[in-house]
């Protein structure tokens, strides 16, 4: 049973896929709602190299979980092709599923009356995994993700934080290549985002043919563990690239921040009249002064501090404002008022 | 998604015969997985023993009074047997017909869905641990019943006895499964539904009277529910001479089975409905979160 060299064929693979939803308003009498057409995605292709993960941003509603409800073979696509390790995901199911897992944020899945040992074992049956290994990879998975001590308590006693990182071992219990996680953290506090996010970091290292696909509303987490990232926004990919390529591409000018000591409010308007300078503003704080340079190139930093020096300033520290991604995200998707008025605009032109 | 028919697997390639096999064992796999948790868990709670084998009792004596008060002490029995088989209708009406509908709550119908086996498996899993999880305390309440009442029966023919009570439970499970996939399309109107079939059912099958007792028009259609068929026949098997039936055992027995096929036949349909809703047309929503 050989597949595709693995080698070549990308984990994860989208070509034009497209998904209309069909809505019915509601089964009203007199058929006033006649039914309502949801483009949910519209021509989405994505290459997903092996050994990546690989980061899903847009807003809610943007299309995110239909994708991966596609490529996890819950929903087919309209048109288009999908396919997981070069095998299409509506021809070879099976063949799709027993490489795949999942796990959503606030899932409640399993029976609370089962203990977490049993639970994961019953989802390890599943998968077809000989209940001696199944039990084996129970023990390592759990210590890893801080749950040694839970392997015999009943699930409904589990907090929030403690369930989803069982969740995330009930996904990897059957060794997954290829992991699906929609909006993993969602509800959790701060050390139990990190420490799910920790032990898909340790995951991923362990073998370097798996590959993560995430969803996330939270920028910070896409920055800190994606390799590569795709802005999706009303089912349109609208950026794609690592969280680098995104924020850089999207800067404009090179920003720094100085802090001025000896500062004379006319070096204000002496620096807005240089050359390669496209901003520049001042504030006052306690007896320092704090100044932000937007400059046509980075190269120019040099020349304008010589020009302060030279004036009688004096610079106590300089900075480079990187963008963030949140930033980059905001700018390529717009921000939630502008699409509200959009969405609003649209409901009355049509 | 694959079906394995025996003629099939003959002819198939040694390749495809493994693959064959080990579908089967992913199958079976997902099948004690999934029962596993009715047959564990459901012993977990103690508070079962009142639930399902004292109130039935209650039940059961209740009849049993009014029967022994109207000079009919015979029909005893047929109570307890009544009695008995009525814990499985139960059980597939909370925990096969309306588990579906439980599972899209919790998050699980989708990760079943998702399962490489097919989700028949995870249905006959259901049954299989709801049927062993009941005969616990189907038996309890038999016995006990018998005991409390000196009931005794006279088996005449064991085969047949045991043939209509596999006939029926397998029957009975079928249409429960049948049951899990339509009322996913009835998310609301769950509880009216179950309310609204549980007690009449009781009734209708002669759980605690002689079905022939409710005419012939009533229990043609009652014989459609398999505990019906399988009850009378049962009764007719342990309690000889004792009452006016419906048909012979033989033929009971036959029916049962034709029954069976129906309504496991009904399942995968409507699974395969269920399945096309959700993946095709995108009209069932797998989670309600
Ligand atoms: N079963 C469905 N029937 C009709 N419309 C649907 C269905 N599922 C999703 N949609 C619509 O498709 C679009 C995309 O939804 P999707 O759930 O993929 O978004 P998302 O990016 O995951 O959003 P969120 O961040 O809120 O999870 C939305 O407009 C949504 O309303
Ligand atoms: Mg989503």
């Amino acid at each position: 049973m050989s597949h595709p060299a693995e080698r070549d064929v990308p984990a994860i693979q989208t070509v034009n896929v497209r998904r209309v939803y069909h809505a019915r308003g509601g089964r009203s009498i007199g058929g006033a709602k006649a039914g309502k057409t949801v483009v949910a995605l519209d021509g989405v292709s994505l290459n997903i190299a092996r050994g990546e993960i690989f980061g899903l941003l847009g807003r809610n509603g943007a299309g995110k979980t239909t994708l991966i409800k596609i490529l996890t073979t819950l929903l087919a696509p309209t048109s288009g092709q999908a396919y997981i390790d070069g095998m299409d995901v509506t021809r070879e199911v099976t063949k799709v599923r027993q490489r795949i897992a999942m796990v959503s944020g606030g899932e409640q899945s399993g029976y609370g009356i089962l203990t977490v040992r049993e639970q994961l074992w019953m989802f390890a049956q599943f998968y077809g995994v000989p209940s001696k290994i199944a039990h084996q990879r129970i023990d390592e998975l759990l210590s890893a993700v801080g749950l040694g001590d839970q392997a015999n308590q009943k699930v409904y006693a589990l907090s929030t934080g403690m369930r989803q990182r069982m969740n995330l071992c009930r996904a990897l219990v059957s060794d997954p290549e290829i992991l699906f996680l929609d909006e993993p953290t969602v509800g959790l506090d701060v050390e139990a985002s990190r420490s799910v996010r920790d032990y898909v970091r340790q995951w991923m290292r362990q073998d370097p043919r798996r590959t993560v696909l995430l969803t996330t509303h939270y920028m910070f987490e896409a920055d800190e563990l994606c390799d590569h990232v795709a802005v999706i926004n009303h089912g349109h990919i609208v950026a794609e690239g690592t969280t680098d390529d995104l924020k850089r591409g999207l800067q404009e000018h090179a920003r720094f921040q100085l802090e001025m000591a000896e500062w004379l409010p006319a070096f204000t308007e002496m620096l807005r009249n240089r050359d390669g300078v496209v901003e520049a503003q001042a504030e006052q704080r306690n007896d320092r002064t704090q100044l932000r340079l937007a400059l046509l190139r980075e190269e120019f930093i040099v020349p304008t501090i010589a020009s302060i020096n030279e004036a009688g300033g004096r610079v106590l520290a300089l900075r480079r404002i990187e963008p963030t991604l949140e930033e980059a995200f905001v700018r390529l998707v717009g921000d939630e008022a502008e699409s509200q008025r959009e969405a609003e605009g649209a409901e009355v032109n049509g | 998604m694959s079906t394995l028919t025996p003629s099939a697997e003959a002819s198939a390639a040694p390749a495809e015969r493994s693959f064959a096999r080990q579908g089967l064992r992913l199958g079976i796999m997902t099948m004690i997985g999934r029962a596993y948790p009715r047959l564990v868990a459901a012993n977990r709670e103690p508070d079962w023993i009142f639930y399902e084998v004292a109130l039935p009792l209650l039940q059961i004596c209740a009849f049993a009074l009014v029967y022994k008060a109207l000079g009919a002490p015979k029909y005893i029995g047929i109570v307890i047997l009544g009695g008995g088989m009525m814990a499985f209708w139960i059980n597939v009406l909370w925990s096969m017909a309306a588990q579906l509908h439980w599972e899209r709550q919790s998050g699980n119908l989708e990760l079943y869905l998702m399962a490489p086996a097919s989700m028949l498996w995870i249905l006959a899993g259901m049954a299989i641990g709801g049927m062993l999880a009941t005969a616990v305390r189907a038996a309890a309440v038999l016995i006990l019943g018998s005991l409390i009442f000196g009931v005794t029966y006279h088996v005449v023919s064991y085969p047949l006895v045991i043939l209509a009570f596999l006939f029926s439970l397998v029957a009975l499970y079928g249409l429960g499964s049948m049951l899990a996939s339509l009322y996913l399309l009835y998310n609301r109107e769950v509880w009216a539904i179950q309310e609204v079939i549980q007690e009449p059912v009781a009734l209708l099958t002669g759980s605690y009277v002689p079905v022939r007792a409710l005419g012939p028009i009533v229990a043609g259609f009652a014989a459609l529910i398999p505990l019906t068929l399988g009850l009378d026949a049962v009764r007719q098997l342990v309690f000889p001479h004792l009452f006016a039936t419906l048909l012979s055992p033989g033929w009971e027995v036959a029916i049962l089975g034709v029954l069976v096929i129906v309504f496991c036949g009904g399942a995968a349909w409507s699974l395969r409905y269920i399945e096309y809703r959700a993946k095709v047309l995108g009209r069932l929503s797998l989670k309600w979160q």
